[in-house]
């Protein structure tokens, strides 16, 4: 059976992960154990939630260029109002999460209303939730809120002796959310048509400033709640947390094999997008003698790769439209 | 006074003159220039001088922008530039030989040369977005400006290096001249042959400029590897200026003041048609803020704060939809006996 055109940049991917994990578990000892594979998980569980949020973005044709602000200003309030304030973590959390969402919400109404390109207004946002960080306080700030470190360090046992963080469970939680609001809900299928066509999705009768108000909505709640899981993982709150993560989440969303022009793209390839982000670093943390920025020019790479087939896929479809 | 009003170096100078006036109103002493050594020195003098490589980028980035492009690559290609000067000069036996420095100089510019070729490639040939093709060189291009300092930060004590980013020339810092010189080349490149036109009319619609015989596929390509080249040399100007290359820090953020810069000095970024003059004024602007906000005092964490709202304020200038909502609102104020006819009728 011949493989539909569309699942092959995911296909791509997946076996891409697959084969990057096999030539690292017959290169290295102790490469091939279910703590590696899980340990993809907990160390990139924030990626990995607002690679979801981005992906939505992307979906419906636009960028979002402020997560690693948001994540950064996320971690800094929550710091700031647990540690400073001594405000209880059942608020601040929730109130993070809702700030987040305000923020994504004003971008996305400033990018729909106002007709500017997603690019400049959540560049724009990116000073800003970088400034306010700085506003609050230049310096780190530590937490040793009980609830924080007991979410930190918190392991839930799986058979076999390894083990997953809460956080890593948030983000599996999450992206399954994100795999059913997609593809079985009738938001999802707004993004694919407003990323297929904004002039078609109009004419159709589809809400498109409800859905693309949304989309900067949800990125915004993912940022946020990546920034909490930030918080549990680095149990600080700093301006200068996730500097360039943007271009992470992009990648990680572009390797999944999402079309950046939008309407094209799964969420599950973005999970896998930052497997593979994961594998590239554990591969060179086992090498030992490779330096981390190996990993950005791998990224690169990798990046440039699955620009380019998906470019050779999307000119080969429209040559067979004509 | 409309037809002053209507030039589009209209509202960029008087915000530009706003932020002078202000400085000048805070600290009174801002205009004035001492002689000192044969060299001047001042605020105006350090705004030209650590506005040097901001403007470079900007020119650079405006010609993309033109094209309806972007290029997000420019703070990587500051950094490797950087780093591939310092690292040559370092290596070398005398730091001071002026071949060596002649030498170091040309293989950072003909390697940014190269990185602004492959952005054209990408963009030109292989037809990818450009967010998107200059996205893999801005990831990749820390991680190779990391690779060639080995991670660290490479000093150099070459005084004949340093005296590209700091030195001085006829009283007045040597990076005005290079700033200078790659401007006029621009200018006359773009106002005095039919090279700014063929720009515009790629950016405006490249299908079309295609059917009319201009070879958009290589002006685009020009236009990223003049960028590249653009962002090379304002690499150079830094890491001189502080005789050394980090390759993690360098040019930080560039990319985005740049593109500030270019849509205040009245570039669309709609393409289609560009302002080199206005670019080098937003430039300005954005470094005369900075030197504000260091001045009067405010935290220079706050910078980021303003600089994001002046991109906003900018942008909704920009946008005919906000424009024409304030218009709305406007008319309405004008007439308020209708509307209080409209309540009474109804």
């Amino acid at each position: 059976m011949p493989l539909n055109r569309k699942y092959i940049p995911i296909v791509v991917t997946i076996l891409l992960f697959i084969v990057m994990f096999t030539a690292g578990s017959f290169r290295y000892t102790g490469f091939f154990s279910l703590q590696v594979l899980m340990n993809l998980l907990v160390d990139n569980a924030f990626l990995l939630i607002t690679a979801v949020g981005m992906s939505f973005v992307i979906l419906s044709g636009g960028i979002d260029l402020s997560v690693g602000s948001v994540i950064a200003l996320s971690t800094m309030v929550s710091a700031s109002l647990v540690q400073q304030q001594g405000w209880p973590p059942a608020v601040v959390i929730p109130l993070v999460l809702l700030m987040g969402a305000v923020f994504g919400t004003i971008m996305g109404a400033i990018i729909h209303y106002f007709a500017i390109q997603p690019f400049i207004v959540t560049l724009a946002g990116m000073f800003l939730a970088r400034g306010l960080c700085y506003v609050i306080s230049i310096d780190t700030i530590t937490i040793d809120n009980t609830f924080y470190t007991a979410m930190a360090q918190t392991r839930i046992p799986l058979p076999g002796g390894s083990f997953l963080s809460i956080s890593a469970v948030i983000a599996i939680l999450v992206v399954a959310a994100a795999i059913f609001t997609a593809h079985y809900t009738r938001f999802g299928r707004n993004v694919y048509a407003l990323g297929g066509s904004e002039q078609s999705a109009l004419l159709m009768g589809l809400p498109v400033a409800r859905t693309k108000v949304l989309v900067y909505t949800l990125s915004g709640l993912c940022s946020a709640l990546a920034g909490v899981v930030f918080t549990f993982y680095m149990l600080s709150g700093y301006g200068l947390h996730a500097v360039g993560f943007e271009l992470d989440t992009i990648a990680a969303v572009v390797i999944g094999g999402t079309l950046l022009t939008g309407g094209v793209g799964y969420v599950l390839g973005t999970f896998f997008g930052v497997l593979i982000q994961g594998v590239i670093q554990t591969i060179i943390s086992f090498e030992g003698t490779l330096s981390s920025w190996w990993t950005k020019i791998v990224i690169g790479l990798l990046l440039f790769i699955f620009i380019l087939l998906q470019r050779v896929l999307s000119s080969r479809r429209l040559t067979l439209k004509e | 006074m409309s037809v002053v009003m209507k030039h589009h170096l209209f509202w960029p100078l008087c915000v530009l003159a706003v932020l002078l006036l202000f400085n000048l109103c805070y600290s009174p002493d801002f205009f004035s220039i001492t002689v000192h050594d044969g060299h001047l020195y001042g605020s105006l003098i350090d705004i030209l001088n650590f506005g040097a490589p901001l403007i470079l980028v900007a020119i650079g980035m405006t010609l993309v922008v033109a094209t309806k492009g972007i290029d997000l690559s420019v703070g990587s290609i500051v950094a490797i530039s950087g780093a591939i000067a310092c690292l040559s000069i370092s290596r070398g036996a005398d730091e001071n030989s002026m071949g060596l420095i002649l030498t170091s100089v040309l293989l950072a510019a003909g390697l940014s040369l190269m990185l602004g070729a492959w952005n054209g490639l990408l963009v030109s040939m292989a037809g990818i977005q450009p967010i998107i093709a200059t996205l893999i060189l801005m990831v990749a291009g820390r991680g190779i400006a990391q690779l060639i300092t080995g991670g660290q930060i490479i000093t150099v004590t070459s005084t004949k290096y340093a005296y590209i980013g700091s030195g001085s020339l006829a009283a007045l810092p040597f990076s005005i001249f290079v700033v200078a010189l790659v401007l006029v080349i621009a200018l006359l490149l773009t106002r005095r042959t039919a090279l700014g036109l063929f720009i515009e009319s790629v950016g405006c619609n490249p299908a079309a400029s295609k059917m009319s015989g201009i070879r958009a596929h290589l002006v685009i390509l020009a236009v990223y590897v003049f960028c590249g080249l653009c962002a090379g040399i304002a690499g150079l100007l830094l890491s001189s200026n502080v005789s050394s290359a980090d390759g993690n820090n360098a040019g930080l953020w560039y990319e985005l003041d740049a593109i500030l810069a270019v849509v205040i000095g009245g570039t669309s970024l709609n393409g289609g048609r560009f302002y080199l003059t206005g670019t080098v004024i937003g430039a300005l602007i954005i470094q005369t803020l900075t030197t504000t906000i260091y001045m009067i005092g405010v935290p220079p964490e706050i910078t980021l704060v303003v600089k994001a709202c002046v991109v906003l304020a900018v942008c909704l200038i920009q946008s005919d939809t906000f424009r024409a909502a304030i218009a709305a609102r406007w008319k309405s104020r004008h007439y308020p006996a209708e509307k209080e006819m409209s309540r009474h009728a109804s």
